[in-house]
């Protein structure tokens, strides 16, 4: 591979998706609707919450093609520098491509300049690659993404939410992406309180994806039988940091006997026919609780 | 029609080296040395932000002396290759060899086409999992390369600086010990260099994925020896 030489009437600066544009090797845009022509592999659904000491993200590990399950142990959430992270949902493929680019864009720039891009212009960087994708989501291939990161200006965590056409939005509190999203959004909201510490955090998101998981078939749950669990990780003033698998399993394990406990002695309502001839009926005095 | 004055082509590459020679020698020298735990990049530099030394790549770093727009020029393009490189392929892919073999070509190019030489001397490091494998490659103005062992001096003074580094050298030295004698080597027995006028970083052995490290000037006064 040969150094590209520019003169400085067209160097493209410390821009690295403009340098990959200049030697023609950005993607393509289909022109037609892709999804009609095969299914298009899907990540589902990322949350992130804000906490006393930065930000938590988190995201299931399923990815659908249709109604198939593409992929079990999937990643959706990135460290893209050393104090911010992002979390993908939309076509898994572009959702990739757009990571690993803005992952590469960040380092380049700190590399070439010589110091960070601050956490804003980070974000902004972002909504630029979601909205040049625009014609590709048009056809069907939509990434939406999340961003958080600390901000180590202003000493706090922050979060961005996105939509297809590169709105980006600052968000207080948490926001949540992908097809399960306002499921787990709900949870949340519930649960979100000023300055949570760390610990909570996790097991907020946690309890989300949960929940997310339990009403959403493109959502993944925990997967005991092969100890597949959420990557979850947490961006302080310390860096981005995955919170160890164990961790998880262990929280997850808190969360599934907290749920269990209020399951055992309900009587659930009768679905079958021939529960219904054998056991108590609604409406007929059953204890129903 | 007039014709240009005959010059024989020795003639011609003398005055262009000399030339090169000349503006590399009015900058300070630098050195990079292989120690226990990485490579140290030493280099004798007043400016706290015009850089002589950076990162590259996850475990390749490059150091210029010369002409400044000239190696800032140089190392910008280098980290755009590196970048493009493991964009394309894989970051394992990305090595200090063919960033070296590259580098050369332009220089040599430089050198032999165009009006002027580029002032410069360039250095591509790469750290491995143990110091015998480590590369240090030294890119002169013509783009010869020399793959060094051990150390490498770049600069109008390489010579000097290189006799004292090689009688105080030796194998898996700590971080402190190895800068103590880059700094003595440096500065020679007539002048002290203080730590506001140096600037340091090294590529760890044992590092995540990105090894470059700068060590600024206030960590680096606790590493020197007292000025008494």
């Amino acid at each position: 591979m040969q150094i590209p030489l520019f003169t400085p009437n067209d160097d493209p600066g410390p821009d690295f998706a403009a340098l990959v544009r200049r030697l023609g090797l950005d993607p393509q845009v289909p022109d037609s609707p892709v999804t009609d022509r095969f299914p298009v592999t899907h990540a589902t659904t990322v949350v992130a919450v804000r906490h006393a000491d930065g930000v938590v993200m988190a995201g299931d590990r399923r990815a659908t093609a249709g109604n198939i399950i593409a992929h079990r142990a999937i990643e959706k959430v990135f460290p893209a520098d050393r104090h911010s992270g992002v979390a993908i949902a939309g076509a898994a493929g572009p959702a990739m491509e757009m990571v690993r680019l803005f992952q590469l864009q960040l380092e380049h720039y700190e590399k070439v300049e010589g110091t960070p891009l601050s956490l804003e212009g980070k974000a902004n960087q972002l909504a630029q690659m979601v909205r040049s994708n625009l014609p590709a989501a048009m056809q069907g291939l939509m990434v939406v993404p999340i961003f958080a990161g600390y901000d180590t200006r202003r000493g706090l965590g922050r979060l961005f939410q996105y939509d297809a056409t590169g709105g980006r939005y600052e968000e207080s509190h948490f926001t949540t992406s992908g097809s399960g999203g306002s499921l787990a959004a709900s949870v949340l909201k519930q649960g979100y309180r000023e300055a949570l510490g760390r610990d909570e955090a996790i097991d907020l998101t946690i309890s989300a994806l949960f929940h997310a998981a339990d009403d959403d078939s493109a959502t993944g749950g925990p997967d005991l039988i092969r100890g597949i669990y959420p990557v979850v990780a947490t961006i302080t003033a310390e860096g981005f940091e995955r919170v160890p698998e164990s961790e998880v399993a262990e929280r997850f394990g808190a969360l599934v006997s907290v749920l269990t406990g209020r399951e055992l002695g309900g009587v659930r309502i009768p679905e079958t026919s021939s529960e219904t001839s054998a056991g108590p009926r609604a409406g007929d005095g059953g204890p129903i609780r | 029609m007039s014709m240009p004055f005959y010059v024989a082509p020795e003639q011609v590459m003398k005055d262009r080296a000399d030339y090169a020679r000349k503006g590399i020698a009015r900058g300070r020298s630098l050195v990079a040395l292989i120690y226990r735990d990485g490579i140290l990049l030493c280099a004798e530099n007043p400016s706290a932000t015009l850089r002589k030394i950076s990162e590259i790549y996850d475990r390749i770093a490059f150091a210029g002396v010369g002409k400044y727009n000239e190696f800032d020029q140089m190392r910008i393009a280098g980290v755009r290759a590196a970048d493009l490189k493991g964009y394309t392929f894989s970051r394992e892919d990305v090595d200090a060899r063919s960033l070296a073999n590259n580098y050369a070509q332009i220089l040599g190019q430089v050198f032999t086409h165009e009006m002027k030489p580029m002032e410069v001397e360039i250095l591509v490091a790469e750290v491995t999992g143990t110091a015998s494998t480590d590369q240090l490659f030294h890119i002169l103005y013509d783009g010869t390369v020399m793959d060094e062992e051990r150390f490498s001096v770049l600069g109008g003074e390489a010579e000097a600086i290189s006799t004292r580094l090689e009688s105080a050298y030796r194998a898996d030295l700590p971080l402190i010990e190895a800068l103590s004698i880059a700094v003595a080597a440096l500065a020679g027995d007539e002048r002290r260099i203080e730590p506001a006028d140096l600037e340091v970083a090294v590529l760890e052995r044992t590092a995540g994925r990105r090894a470059f490290r700068r060590i600024d000037r206030a960590a680096l006064a606790g590493l020197l020896p007292d000025a008494s």
